[in-house]
């Protein structure tokens, strides 16, 4: 089976406070993956870690099969709503555009194909009407499928998205989930960092709880156990409360 | 004296000309450069730089070198020491950019002191775009086209690495290698607009027609024409005045800006003062 992501030994610290502690874990590809565990656990830190992003030790990272650098063109990467600058002066579709700058060397410019490309992806995500506004003047969900639109663009095949659902209304929740199962059956693989427990078995395949060292991984129904989430967010009912508020 | 008599002096003057073309040139290479300093957020780092020339300045007046050089040098320098500083302390980047932009300055002034006379700093301090020699006009003008063509080759880069250096950093392109291209660029500038506005002035160059451009568009690419062609009338009216009233160069341009950015502050179409209030009002009575 093809790993999406085999991570060996990774250890993450920040001046004296280690963020993730000797971390190993397998990932199969073709799966939408979430990624849980209390605030501070080091979610998007093990995101920013494997895509080589923030300094870290590691025996091995190994992305698609390759190494992490060799990869990195074929990883798309959409960062939480509160790292981007919404006032920038860009139109929806230059945003989604530079989804085409990796596969761009220096100096080239995108072409009417690449545009093309770009208004295509903007199309699947219901957001072609959309393509000459500032970003700034969209809702939060609407910003969050513009991105998942530019992580189309970079045809990539790993996708990972950084806590894609805060601020984001219910409708748009439900039309980025459909699509990342959509992409999920192309055989694309999606890590997710994600928080919201109560929702974590419904939309994902496999679940890796997190608390700077690897809690547990594995399929929803195991992962979502009282002694592992009291294990992680040192609360059993940290879970049942959750789901008893969604329900 | 009226405008007909400016544009008379204009064809008369020798000098006039190369005031002119000179301060053209500094008022669309800053408009340009100043979009990506004031998106990236990088307002005080611009004002860091521009200063930090000064002691480049001395110390190559003192070597009988090309006073490029130095400039570039100590305006790199210095970008490097705030990027060491922070990185490797706690110490955050505004303070980093405080202690030494401060420090390169003090350290010219004192260097300036030694060699030359006191109206030769005011000079460099506040520009004297009416005294601007043959060999300033090309050289300011050999900038202009380099950093011109530096922004063309590169625009993609600036682009991304500015909206989201993330993503740039990601699919490997070097953040860093950019931002030092940025910090090269605007100490080439900053030499550049010596002359016209002077290096206390000219932050406001980078940052005022930029910043009047962003409240009138919502595109990069539109932006930085518009930057352009702010900095290049700030840089024509002023001149004008400054011409005419027998003005400092630097501060007149730099109040034309200012007077721009005021205008569009307030009537601006999509981002004005008067807008903002008028759709207030609408959510009140609707």
């Amino acid at each position: 089976m093809l790993h999406a992501v085999e991570v060996d030994q990774l250890s993450v610290s920040y001046f004296e406070t280690t963020a993730l502690e000797r971390l190993s874990v397998r990932l199969t590809s073709g799966q939408l993956i979430g990624i849980i565990g209390p605030n501070g656990a080091g979610k998007s830190t093990f995101i920013k870690a494997i895509m080589g992003l923030i300094p870290a030790e590691a025996t091995s990272i190994r992305l698609l099969g390759q190494s992490a650098k060799q990869a990195r063109t074929q990883v798309a990467y959409v960062p939480q709503r509160s790292a981007i600058d919404w006032d920038f002066p860009i139109r929806v579709i230059d945003a989604v555009l530079i989804g085409c700058y990796p596969q761009l060397g220096l100096f080239k410019r995108p072409t009417k194909q690449h545009r093309m490309r770009a208004r295509a992806c903007l199309d699947r995500v219901g957001m072609l009407d959309y393509a000459d506004r500032q970003i700034g003047e969209l809702s939060g969900g609407q910003q969050q499928r513009v991105f998942l639109a530019r992580a189309l663009a970079q045809e990539a095949d790993l996708l990972l998205l950084d806590e894609p659902f805060v601020g984001v209304d219910a409708g748009s929740e439900g039309v980025i989930i459909d699509l990342l199962r959509v992409l999920r059956d192309e055989g694309k693989t999606i890590l997710v960092v994600h928080h919201d427990l109560s929702k974590a078995a419904d939309y994902f395949d496999t679940l890796l709880l997190l608390n700077r060292r690897i809690i547990s991984v594995g399929p929803p129904q195991d992962v979502l156990h009282a002694d592992l989430i009291e294990a992680a967010y040192g609360n059993p009912l940290a879970f049942l409360q959750k789901v008893e508020v969604s329900s | 004296m009226t405008i007909i008599d400016f544009i008379h002096a204009l064809t008369e003057y020798d000098f006039l000309q190369k005031s002119l073309v000179t301060s053209v040139m500094v008022g669309i290479i800053c408009g340009v450069i100043g979009c990506f300093i004031i998106l990236r957020g990088m307002s005080l780092m611009g004002d860091a730089i521009s200063h930090a020339v000064l002691p480049g300045v001395a110390i190559s007046y003192l070597l009988g070198i090309n006073f490029f050089i130095g400039a570039v040098a100590t305006g790199l320098l210095t970008a490097l020491g705030i990027g060491f500083v922070s990185q490797n302390s706690r110490i955050k980047n505004d303070t980093a950019i405080g202690i030494l932009f401060t420090s390169a300055f003090a350290l010219g002034i004192i260097l300036i002191s030694f060699l030359r006379s006191s109206s030769d700093l005011y000079h460099i301090l506040f520009g004297n775009v009416l005294a601007v020699r043959p060999s300033d006009m090309w050289m300011t003008l050999a900038i202009g086209l380099i950093v011109l063509a530096a922004i063309f080759l590169f625009y993609k880069e600036l682009l991304v690495t500015s909206f989201d250096p993330t993503m740039a950093a990601a699919y490997g392109l070097s953040t860093r290698l950019i931002h030092y291209l940025l910090m090269t660029m605007l100490t080439l500038v900053t030499v550049a607009s010596l002359q016209t506005v002077g290096i206390i002035l000219v932050v406001a160059m980078l940052i005022t027609p930029a910043a009047t451009a962003y409240l009138l568009t919502n595109r990069l690419s539109r932006m930085i024409f518009l930057s352009a062609g702010l900095g290049t009338i700030s840089s024509v009216v002023g001149l004008y005045f400054s011409f005419t009233y027998n003005l400092s160069s630097g501060a007149s341009i730099v109040l034309v800006a200012t007077a721009l950015f005021a205008l569009v502050f307030i009537f601006s179409p999509r981002h004005g003062l008067l807008r903002k209030w008028k759709s207030a009002k609408k959510e009140l009575t609707t």
